[in-house]
């Protein structure tokens, strides 16, 4: 049965390294869902968040075949409920929707997103959350007319507390031979 | 050897020498980028290397004119020629094979060699010269993305655009080509980092922190796989090129001597164990031996050392040893578990865990099992292996009968290059190997051209060995400009060319699963004795049965390179076989 993953990559700072991680899921034709680069708590550690939907046993050879990257420093497999995760929206709407009648400021608020920016054509309104949450706003207001939509990938946090500086000394003793 | 780190005293020695030689020639350690590729080769021990020069890389060419004798340069007259020279050098003598192309198509005619040493694990350094670094991306003259193009099929690529990078570049670059699972490094060095200036001060590099080059084998596992294997009845052990890379010679022979464990040969673990041995019981997969592929399926413990269950070597993975449990010896993670999942896997090289392993368990009779193979074998001797080496006189030649004849002729000894097809099968499958290390075929890939390059480069690693090609009249064809660089290296090598006009295993395919409708395999082909001639090679062609072995005689006897072209039956077929998608048990001997 396939089912959603969140690969957490951690990787020296160095150009090409995306591609590198980027052809391994498509070699095996596995449709990434979102991918996040940013940098991480430690100096010149990158970190990659990969959101797909796989099967367990295939989601273990990638992470395998991943951590087997030269520059590649670890690579952690999570489900759903190892990880705590967010993601981000961006709608612009008409401004006068949120003028007339209220109801959609209602929605705003009790979607528990909140207003960017307001200029008098459009209105920018942010929510994070799940993607079924940020998805669910983008349904309710989407009658009221959405002239554009975005969301980030999926950036998450793992839930145990080991810090990945353990691991990377683990690793540095391990390479060190 | 792949895997210890090299002396360092000596390695240090040499470093100072050349930096010595430096101060004294030029007063200061200042060299151009291109000046700092050589001395770092000479830093790494390289004496030999192949390439051809073109714009991007002038500057690395014209640093080399003041090293012809430390650093010798081979001309090939392809750069596909020169990266399968490197590799029959690496693979030949266990040391980085290096080549050297200009950028764009020089680059990207090293592609087909750089994707065979990756599925190989043939540790190679290419260096590519790039255009200047302000034109990277604008579709330049002679640009291509060669880091790009190459990422996917090299262990690590890197481009250099500063001149002071380039010493740290090949160090890591040796470092990471010849650790570890070995494979091929591509580091591509932009025309203005070759002529920019650095103060040369080589580091060898001995770890990097991302890479764990050498993970530490678990006792606890090593004594699970020493308790199957003393518990089994049937053990069967397959091996693979990991027992080469490690060199792990004696540790493996130890291993299955003190087991009494029949032992099964990937064609990338050949010659590590002698033919002739006892516990040899000969080849796996596709066109393999009937006992090994048959027993398979009927062993009660497989242990897997240094090989990674290739479909070629399983066949159908949902009928592949069900019944067995499965050990698997395995230096790369990413193996473990890949196509045939393991009972306990012991990650590490095999060299130490073979040890390990070895005095863990017991001494063992399995004579019984032992026979089971016997029978089988003379079951294939009498259904294949007596026809395809000694036919009647009335069938045409085989390629069985040429290969058994060269066998004999260089008493086993040779180092044996095989092209792609069915020569490569009968060859590997015939030779009586008495000497380690020297099988070089390309096995992952598939690379026909691979050979006539690829002996040439092991001839020059190991000068003193006698390397004898064999290639089909397709293959050939598609590397023959290497004769140019035969002729002016003035290396030896035997060239063995078994001519069936036809494109063998294709049309082996098309006879036995497309209705014999032959498109687009039979071969017109060019007088080959002439061309050698050309070349002034010694040639000579065999076309009758009475001829065959006064030729292998003299061709074996002559000293200098020699072209010898046997016409063989152009519809012999190679069995045994496992047709696609078949079981290893469902081996066909007809
Ligand atoms: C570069 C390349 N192209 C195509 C193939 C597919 N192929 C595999 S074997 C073979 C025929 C080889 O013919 P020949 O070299 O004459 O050897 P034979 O099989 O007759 O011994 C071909 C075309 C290949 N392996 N490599």
């Amino acid at each position: 049965m396939k089912r959603e993953f969140t690969i957490s990559v951690f990787t020296e700072d160095r150009i090409g390294l995306l591609n590198r991680v980027s052809i391994i899921f498509t070699r095996r034709h596995i449709n990434i869902e979102s991918i996040t680069a940013s940098e991480s708590e430690v100096p010149n550690v990158h970190r990659y968040t990969i959101v797909i939907c796989e099967h367990q046993d295939l989601v273990e050879k990638v992470v395998k075949q991943l951590n087997k990257q030269v520059e590649i420093l670890r690579s952690f497999l999570h489900v759903n409920d190892e990880v705590v995760y967010q993601e981000l929206a961006l709608y612009k709407v008409p401004t006068h929707v949120l003028a007339e009648g209220g109801e959609a400021e209602t929605v705003v608020r009790n979607h528990n997103a909140r207003v960017l920016s307001v200029a008098p054509e459009y209105t920018i309104i942010e929510k994070t959350g799940h993607k079924e949450e940020t998805q669910q706003l983008f349904e309710v207001l989407e009658p009221y007319g959405i002239l554009e939509f975005v969301r980030s990938g999926r950036v998450a946090i793992s839930k145990p507390m080991k810090e990945f500086k353990e691991y990377l000394s683990e690793i540095e003793v391990a390479s060190a031979h | 050897m792949y895997h210890q780190h090299p002396k360092d005293a000596q390695q240090i020695g040499k470093m100072k020498e050349v930096e010595e030689q430096l101060l004294k020639e030029k007063g200061t350690k200042t060299l151009s980028g291109a000046e700092a590729v050589v001395k770092s080769l000479l830093v790494e021990d390289v004496d030999l290397m192949f390439g051809y020069p073109g714009g991007a890389i002038m500057p690395v060419y014209d640093a080399l004119y003041d090293f012809e004798e430390e650093l010798r340069h081979v001309l090939t007259r392809h750069e596909q020629g020169a990266i399968h020279a490197a590799q029959g050098y690496a693979r030949a003598t266990g040391k980085v094979g290096v080549c050297l192309a200009t950028s764009g198509p020089g680059a990207t005619n090293l592609l087909t060699g750089i994707a065979d040493a990756q599925i190989d694990s043939t540790p190679l350094v290419c260096i590519t010269g790039q255009v200047h670094s302000h034109l990277l991306g604008t579709d330049a003259f002679q640009e291509t993305d060669v880091v790009g193009i190459s990422m996917p099929v090299t262990k690590w690529n890197i481009q250099v655009t500063k001149a002071a990078d380039i010493p740290w570049a090949i160090a890591r670059a040796f470092y990471v080509a010849k650790s570890g699972r070995p494979g091929p490094v591509l580091v591509d060095i932009t025309k203005d980092a070759q002529f920019g200036e650095l103060e040369f001060n080589y580091k060898k590099c001995e770890s990097i922190r991302s890479y764990v080059a050498q993970p530490k084998v678990n006792p606890h596992r090593v004594l699970e796989a020493a308790e199957l294997i003393n518990r089994a009845r049937k053990p069967l052990v397959l091996f693979g090129q990991g027992v080469l890379l490690a060199d792990a010679k004696e540790q493996f022979k130890s291993f299955i001597e003190k087991g009494d464990l029949p032992a099964a040969w990937t064609i990338m673990g050949l010659s590590a164990l002698e033919t002739e041995h006892e516990l040899n019981v000969g080849m796996l997969g596709m066109h393999g031996n009937y006992a090994p592929n048959k027993l398979t399926n009927e062993c009660d413990v497989l242990i897997a050392v240094g090989m990674r269950f290739d479909d070629r070597v399983t066949g159908d993975l949902s009928r592949y040893a069900k019944q067995a449990k499965v050990i698997h010896l395995e230096l790369d993670p990413a193996e473990v578990d890949k196509n045939v999942k393991t009972d306990v896997a012991i990650i590490g090289d095999c060299k130490l865990s073979l040890k390990l392993l070895t005095d863990a368990i017991n001494s063992n009779e399995h004579s019984q099992w032992k026979k089971e193979f016997e029978k089988l074998k003379i079951e294939e001797f009498n259904q294949v292996i007596n026809e395809e080496l000694f036919p009647s006189e009335d069938e045409p030649m085989s390629m069985g009968e040429v290969v058994n004849l060269m066998s004999e002729a260089t008493k086993g000894e040779a180092i044996l290059v095989t092209d792609v097809g069915q020569h490569q099968m009968v060859a590997q499958r015939y030779y009586q190997f008495k000497k380690y290390r020297s099988n070089i075929t390309s096995g992952g890939l598939g690379t026909m051209g691979f050979a006539l390059p690829a002996a040439l480069g092991a001839k020059m690693g190991m000068p003193h060995r006698e390397v004898v090609a064999v290639i089909g009249d397709g293959g050939f064809q598609m590397t023959i400009q290497e004769l140019g660089t035969l002729f002016q290296t003035q290396a030896k090598i035997k060239i063995l060319v078994l001519n069936n006009e036809f494109l063998g295993m294709v049309r082996q395919w098309q006879d036995l699963f497309f209705d014999k409708r032959y498109a687009s395999t039979e071969m017109v082909n060019p007088d080959f004795q002439t061309i050698a001639k050309g070349y002034h090679l010694e040639t000579k062609k065999v076309n009758k049965r009475e001829d065959l072995k006064q030729a292998m005689k003299d061709f074996v006897a002559h000293d200098g390179s020699y072209l010898l072209e046997v016409m063989v039956g152009k519809e012999n077929n190679v069995f045994p076989m496992i047709p696609t998608g078949a079981s290893v048990s469902d081996i066909r001997l007809k």
